[in-house]
């Protein structure tokens, strides 16, 4: 072969249950595949990421493609895996393909590609997905005792909440090990004897984890604030002027808050609740548009509009800030749900409030 | 610097009893949670349970139970308006596929 081929997963849909091989290979220049050994199931794959792969990574980063961004489920094999090699789980969201290959260079190795929906490990195996079920399933569609002459397989950590490592025992004789958090641990991890420290087996989210997350939530906030934006020109054109750039920024700061501050710095601002820490910045926030607008003094927009303004961005960042714990990694389904009882109903409440006072401020003269 | 989330919230629950020291919730714990003394596990550090339910699914001898689910504001509100079970917008479904 070349060694110029790549996979392209068919488009879409997650529904055929067959379990085959998704994909037919052509020929071009992103050499993901770097060439076809013998069975045809088994893909050769570089440890090398391509400026391709790095570009793809960003793009789903800004969830461009995201959703389809995917591998096609089987084994690969990585350098010159023979049946002695170790077995490496993972996703078939492409990121997560990748994150593991790259870290791969100078081993001889397997990697089992579960078909999670395109989605990573983690999310992946909280629904399910990169589950017992699949993982089964998968052992015997791929035939990997014929493949290797083991029984070991290793998974990532986070792959645990879907994955009975006894379960799978049962089912296929092959004992699953439970691997690093981090794929940038494997080598150690291998050379080690299969044993991870506790500083593997932690879950980290530090600032750099933050901020790669920030742009898939100023992403989806797009739709909502168009609508928010198409409002605001409506009620424009009703009367003229009532609505201005004080909004604009004001909105887009409050978001801004929410959607990157907050996670930046999140855990440097006081207190626990996610919807509470988004508040507080856009508290400030707040008080800082409306001093830039003259306060103390009367601002030029009048003190209604000025309290309307106190009341309605914190509570914009704190529901921006709240949606983060989707993105987190250590809030609670219990925590999230306390959390909520107490935040949906207070930011609603000082939302329909503070619009009543804005629209009262624009709309009724002398008030 | 470690991060802390409410208190007193997480639905994790270890029964001695059943427990037989194996060790494998220790292992699949990411958040340290867990600590095998004589023999036993036991919780140590509860409030950072993130209920992902990854030891509970380990645990051979079903000897921890955890309401597990997505800790995620926005699953829960789309979950309730839409009559749902919370479920994470990094979901493949939302292609319109099957």
């Amino acid at each position: 072969m070349d060694g110029n081929s790549r996979i392209e997963s068919r488009q879409g849909c997650c529904c055929e249950g067959s379990g085959a091989p998704l994909d037919v290979i052509l020929p071009s220049d992103d050499d993901l595949i770097s060439s076809i050994i013998s069975s045809p199931r088994i893909q050769k794959v570089s440890a090398e990421l391509t400026i391709h792969d790095k570009i793809g990574t960003w793009k789903a980063r800004w969830g461009i493609n995201r959703m389809n961004y995917k591998v096609s489920p089987g084994v690969y094999s990585i350098g010159e895996a023979d049946n002695m090699s170790p077995v490496l789980v993972t996703a078939n969201y492409k990121m997560s393909f990748d994150l593991l290959r790259k870290e791969l260079s100078g081993l001889n190795a397997w990697i089992l590609v579960l078909d999670t929906k395109g989605i990573n490990v983690w999310c992946a195996a909280g629904k399910g997905t990169f589950g017992t079920d699949e993982l089964v399933r998968r052992i015997s569609i791929v035939n990997l005792s014929r493949i290797v002459s083991h029984k070991t397989l290793i998974l990532p950590q986070l792959g645990a909440s879907g994955v009975s490592a006894h379960e799978v025992q049962k089912r296929s004789g092959f004992k699953v090990v439970f691997g690093p958090v981090r794929a940038s641990d494997i080598q150690d991890f291998l050379k080690a004897g299969m044993k991870a420290t506790p500083e593997m087996r932690k879950v980290r989210f530090n600032m750099y984890d933050r901020l790669v997350l920030t742009p898939i939530e100023l992403v989806g906030t797009f739709k909502v604030s168009l609508i928010i934006f198409g409002v605001l020109f409506m009620l424009n054109l009703l009367k003229a002027g009532s609505f201005g750039i004080v909004d604009f920024y004001g909105y887009a700061g409050a978001l801004l808050v929410g959607c990157v501050l907050v996670p930046i710095l999140l855990p440097w601002i006081p207190g626990k609740a996610f919807a509470w820490k988004g508040w507080l910045v856009g508290f400030l926030w707040a008080g800082y548009v409306n001093v830039l607008n003259g306060w103390p003094l009367e601002p030029e927009y009048g003190l209604l509009r000025a309290l309307a303004y106190m009341l309605i961005l914190p509570s914009i960042s704190a529901f921006y800030a709240m949606n983060f714990t989707g993105s987190s990694t250590y809030t609670s389904f219990s925590g999230v749900i306390k959390e909520m009882k107490t935040a949906v109903p207070a930011i609603i409440g000082s939302i329909a409030i503070g619009t009543v006072l804005i629209l009262l401020a624009a709309f009724v003269p002398n008030i | 610097m470690k991060h802390k989330y409410l208190k007193n919230v997480v639905t994790l629950k270890l029964d001695e009893e059943k427990c037989k020291g194996c060790g494998i919730c220790a292992i699949v714990c990411p958040h340290e949670v867990f600590l095998i003394k004589e023999d036993k596990a036991v919780i140590t550090d509860k409030d950072s349970c993130m209920e992902c339910g990854a030891c509970a699914k380990n645990c051979p001898f079903s000897a921890i139970e955890v309401k597990s689910g997505v800790g995620c504001a926005y699953a829960i509100i789309i979950g309730k308006l839409t009559g749902t079970e919370p479920n994470c917008g990094c979901s493949g479904d939302a292609n319109g596929c099957c």
